[in-house]
């Protein structure tokens, strides 16, 4: 369904690689092996060579922000651009805030008053509303304590199950791969895919 | 109209040398830059002084464009000097002097043939004065707003492309930076326009009373001037800052700040 053939960025290995529909496939490898700027190549934010193609579409043949639409990156650290929670949502009363263990009304919420991991899950939600066909996820837990883990993992699951999508997911988590993912892809210290 | 000797405009140079003189503790660098800036207006006024004269004394078309044309070039230059990150090539100074002549240029034949309406309307008095005024202004708020777009897009480049990975459209991205750039390009203008009259005597109105124009003349030509300029600043930086925000993006709406170069 979402297909790399030798994606190749300026000054690293080609990658090659395949998502199934509702697969969920973990991504690990060392601190700055590239996998961050793997996912920017992925949703063509960064000029790279080489193919990518959602159900036989390739990229360069929708508009870039159609693309990024389809093929949805969550990027380790979240911005917010405007004083409220619910600006930053096109249909702030539709964001399940309460499954991730949120105020359900935190779409009136101040920004700069939530803390990281609030802001980590609320972007999560603010990705997954735009329904996206691929999730790029890097690493989401990151931040998290125990219980917002489980709730993350169960939702995105859940999402997967119930739209079809894929997923790649970054995480230095052994026993978070093994819990989640059947497959997962390792990147050596070069940004080869072993 | 009294007219002013060297001793006179050297008694003025005194205030200049006091003040480099007396700030040489607080700021090392203000001294050379204050000489330097005014040598630079002795100079440069006294060498169009001398233009002015001689082009006063034969009216051609051809020398008023060429002495337009440098004009515009020199502005150009002085909107890329005054950016600390510019776009690298030929747009650094492109983006300036393109808005610029769109501008500037247009709103000044505008006004020397339709409001002004001298005959010939290329007359170097009317038009040169006016031209340098549209450019002077529009000069200052182009560089205002180019330095601003480029800063403003360095400092937010994470949240531009946040706003990129959820799918929003290059202008979405931007659109909180525009408005701010936009109105900082414009924001002098509205404030001279408001203070004019009540706390500035605006310069060429003082000018042509001290030349002994009839205040309410001079107050007329104010008044047009005012509004050209306003529009000249508007649309030079109306045009300056949509260029800029196209070369901030590439053809697959990414984010290119590599185009900038630091200075």
């Amino acid at each position: 369904m979402f297909q790399v053939d030798s994606l190749c960025c300026v000054g690293r290995p080609p990658v090659s690689f395949s998502l199934q529909a509702g697969e969920l496939v973990c991504l690990s490898g060392p601190s700055g092996c590239g996998k961050t700027r793997l996912l920017r190549a992925l949703i063509d934010l960064d000029p790279c060579e080489g193919t990518v193609t959602l159900n036989g579409a390739r990229r360069e043949s929708l508009p870039a922000a159609l693309w990024r639409r389809r093929v949805a990156l969550l990027p380790a650290e979240s911005r917010w651009w405007a004083a409220t929670v619910g600006e930053h949502f096109a249909d702030p009363g539709a964001a399940p805030f309460d499954r991730l263990g949120l105020d359900p009304q935190a779409a009136g919420l101040a920004v700069e008053r939530l803390s990281s991991g609030e802001r980590q899950r609320l972007a999560l939600l603010r990705v997954l509303a735009g329904r996206p066909e691929v999730l790029l996820l890097d690493e989401p837990t990151a931040n998290l304590d125990a219980a917002s883990i489980e709730r993350v993992e169960s939702l995105i699951s859940q999402y997967l199950a119930d739209s079809g999508a894929a997923c790649l997911w970054v995480s230095h988590d052994r026993e978070q791969r093994r819990r989640l993912c059947a497959r997962s892809l390792a990147m050596t210290a070069e940004g080869a895919l072993a | 109209m009294t007219t002013l000797s060297t001793w006179d405009l050297a008694i003025a140079a005194m205030l200049v040398l006091l003040l480099a003189f007396t700030a040489r503790d607080m700021y090392p660098g203000l001294p050379r830059q204050l000489l330097v800036a005014a040598l630079r207006t002795a100079l440069q006024l006294t060498l169009i002084g001398l233009v002015l004269k001689a082009l006063f004394a034969n009216v051609s078309l051809l020398w008023v464009a060429l002495l337009a044309a440098v004009m515009l070039a020199v502005a150009g230059y002085e909107v890329m000097a005054r950016q600390h990150r510019r776009f690298g090539g030929a747009w650094g100074y492109g983006i300036g002097v393109l808005s610029m002549f769109i501008s500037s240029f247009t709103i000044a034949l505008f006004a020397l043939i339709v409001v002004v309406g001298h005959d010939p309307w290329y007359q170097p008095q009317y038009a040169i004065p006016l031209l340098g005024m549209l450019l002077g202004n529009t000069m200052s708020s182009i560089a205002l707003a180019l330095d601003r777009l480029t800063q403003s897009a360095w400092e937010q480049r994470d949240t531009i492309e946040a706003r990129l990975m959820l799918g929003h459209s290059t202008a979405e991205a931007v659109s909180g930076i525009r408005q701010q750039v936009f109105r900082s390009g414009v924001i002098p203008i509205i404030n001279a326009m408001a203070a004019a009259g009540v706390v500035s005597l605006p310069g060429m109105m003082t000018g042509q009373i001290l030349a002994g124009a009839p205040p309410v003349e001079a107050v007329k030509y104010q008044i047009m001037i005012m509004f050209l300029i306003t529009g000249g600043a508007g649309f030079g930086t109306l045009t300056a800052v949509r260029l800029g925000v196209r070369r901030l993006f590439d053809e697959r709406d990414r984010l290119r700040l590599d185009r900038l170069r630091r200075f």
